[in-house]
């Protein structure tokens, strides 16, 4: 016998594995996401009744795909948008009397990759473009969303209809970007889909353990786009490199839910089929020749999982990689963690003379990783008060409850 | 689908009138005016006056109440616009970011409404 297994929840699942491409595909022929969206989700109110009574149909997308059409219709025809929406009832209307066994799901033209460049539009406010990823593409309520966000409902409600109401009225269209802006479009949507990780990420060992659906949220996402665009490397870089740090996920909070520096985290704890997948994604990423920030930083990455013990790390591999990142990518955090490495590769005294460097191009008094870095190496340097120093600074400066609570182990450690 | 392109900058800032920056400045609206004509998105643009020459009118109970002055005081005022004829929104963002007055200052595309 099967295992207990609710209907609802079945039909749950299929909703969210679908939702995205039976929602791109209705969006793309009504030109109106709010639309596409109301009407899908009265096809899967339907579906819960229909099912319910007369059991699965023979392709639940197909059943749920023309039923989102007629609803489409429905509502087309008791809204008094009739004459401006002519061309796209004639078509839906046409569609009406198909049976939905005629519909074939695979023929479903897969129109999620004009989706996501949509909802990462950069006309989108940065956290608009992130909630209405996570709506649209990745089926999450609005209520799930929220509280990802630590939102209210109605406030996450209302952003996602200003959202939509902006993509139809300005007409932000539901294309692939074209050559020319390609990558730069690209690359925002990569930073949505990172960005959805790292909210994740950051609060799996805070307080908030509901966000900790967002890491797998984003390497869902990460994998529909190296499915849509596999010639993409900075696609399979940005889902290698999620894989290789979702894989310590467990080693990275003791039970009280505190942080644990990678240098004193049980590899065993670490989980080794993510390791192993991100590893072999990473590989035939690198092959194709096409490196970029997300892969280097996969990369770095593989080098911390793949050595069984913290004094194997290979320190002047990541620090190699980090000075190629750097020159791609400069930014001081990327600066900081290259004298991290160098400390460790070459000595304290090099790795010192990259932070006065540092120093001398930016303000870094309200620097966190600054003053936290540098308190780490004096502390090696046996200069405890001035470790001790900068890391009251740098505890001084959090603002995340997790982190302070780190640092201040950190300093008890140094100054018991 | 018509978009408005409103040019903001700041009076003070960008080629000033008789600088030899100026020319070069007004060489590059020509040429952008002239490629949005050729390319056939191009409706109407114009400049306008300076901002001291503004007057802002509101009516109380059906008097017209005049003050002198632009709508807001901001640093950043309203210098001239671009009326366009684009597919979407990614067309006219491309000819918005090539309105020389971008290079410091900012302009703000919205859609045209239409009634039917």
């Amino acid at each position: 016998m099967l295992p207990p297994y609710s209907l609802e929840q079945a039909i749950e699942n299929i909703v969210r594995e679908e939702w995205g491409r039976i929602l791109a595909s209705i969006a793309k022929t009504l030109g109106d996401l709010q639309l596409a969206e109301d009407s899908l989700q009265d096809a899967v109110e339907a579906a819960l009744k229909d099912w319910q009574k007369n059991g699965l149909p023979n392709s639940p997308p197909a059943w749920l795909i023309t039923t989102a059409r007629r609803k489409a219709l429905d509502r087309i025809r008791r809204s008094n948008r009739f004459t401006r929406k002519r061309t796209e009832l004639a078509y839906l209307i046409a569609l009406e009397h198909r049976s939905p066994d005629l519909v074939d799901p695979v023929s479903i033209p897969d129109k999620r990759l004009e989706m996501i460049f949509t909802c990462c539009h950069p006309a989108l406010a940065e956290k608009t473009r992130i909630a209405l990823t996570l709506r649209t593409v990745g089926g999450l309520t609005t209520d799930e969303i929220a509280a990802a966000f630590l939102d209210t409902p109605t406030a996450m409600a209302q952003r996602l209809v200003r959202a939509k109401k902006k993509i139809r009225l300005a007409n932000i269209p539901y294309e692939i970007p074209d050559k020319e802006a390609l990558p730069t479009r690209l690359r925002g949507v990569l930073s949505v889909i990172y960005l959805i990780f790292n909210e994740g990420y950051a609060a799996s060992s805070g307080p908030s353990l509901t966000r900790v659906g967002l890491t797998d949220e984003a390497i869902r996402l990460a994998r529909i786009m190296a499915h849509l665009v596999p010639d993409q490397t900075e696609v399979q870089g940005l889902l290698a490199l999620m894989l290789l740090h979702d894989s310590r996920r467990l080693a990275r909070v003791d039970r009280a839910g505190r942080m644990i520096a990678l240098e004193f985290q049980d590899r065993k704890r670490w989980d080794k089929s993510k390791i192993t997948e991100g590893i072999s994604i990473l590989k035939s990423a690198l092959q194709q020749q096409q490196v970029g920030p997300y892969q280097i930083q996969a990369s770095i990455s593989a080098l911390h999982v793949e050595v069984p013990d913290w004094g194997d790390t290979d320190w002047p591999q990541i620090a190699a990689l980090y000075n190629l990142l750097h020159t791609i990518q400069p930014s001081p955090v990327v600066r900081i963690n290259q004298a991290m490495a160098v400390s460790y590769a070459v000595s304290l005294d090099a790795a010192i003379l990259m932070l006065d460097e540092i120093a001398a191009g930016h303000d870094v008094s309200s620097y966190k990783a600054y003053h936290v870095a540098r308190a780490d190496m004096l502390a090696r340097m046996g200069q405890i008060e001035l470790s001790k120093q900068l890391l009251e600074q740098a505890i001084s400066l959090c603002d995340n409850a997790t982190e302070r609570d780190f640092l201040n182990a950190k300093f008890l450690a140094l100054y018991p | 689908m018509q978009y408005m392109c409103l040019i903001y900058a700041s009076e003070s800032t960008g080629p000033q009138h008789g600088s030899p920056e100026f020319g070069p400045y007004m060489q590059a609206y020509q040429e952008f005016t002239a490629k949005a004509q050729e390319a056939g998105v191009l409706i109407a643009g114009e400049a306008l006056q300076p901002v001291v020459t503004a007057s802002t009118v509101t009516t109380e109970n059906g008097k017209p109440e005049i003050m002198d002055g632009p709508f807001a005081e901001t640093k950043e005022q309203l210098g001239g616009y671009y009326l366009l004829e684009c597919a979407n929104l990614d067309e006219a963002l491309k000819y918005a970011a090539m309105i020389p007055t971008t290079r410091h200052g900012r302009v703000e595309v919205r859609p045209i409404m239409t009634f039917d």
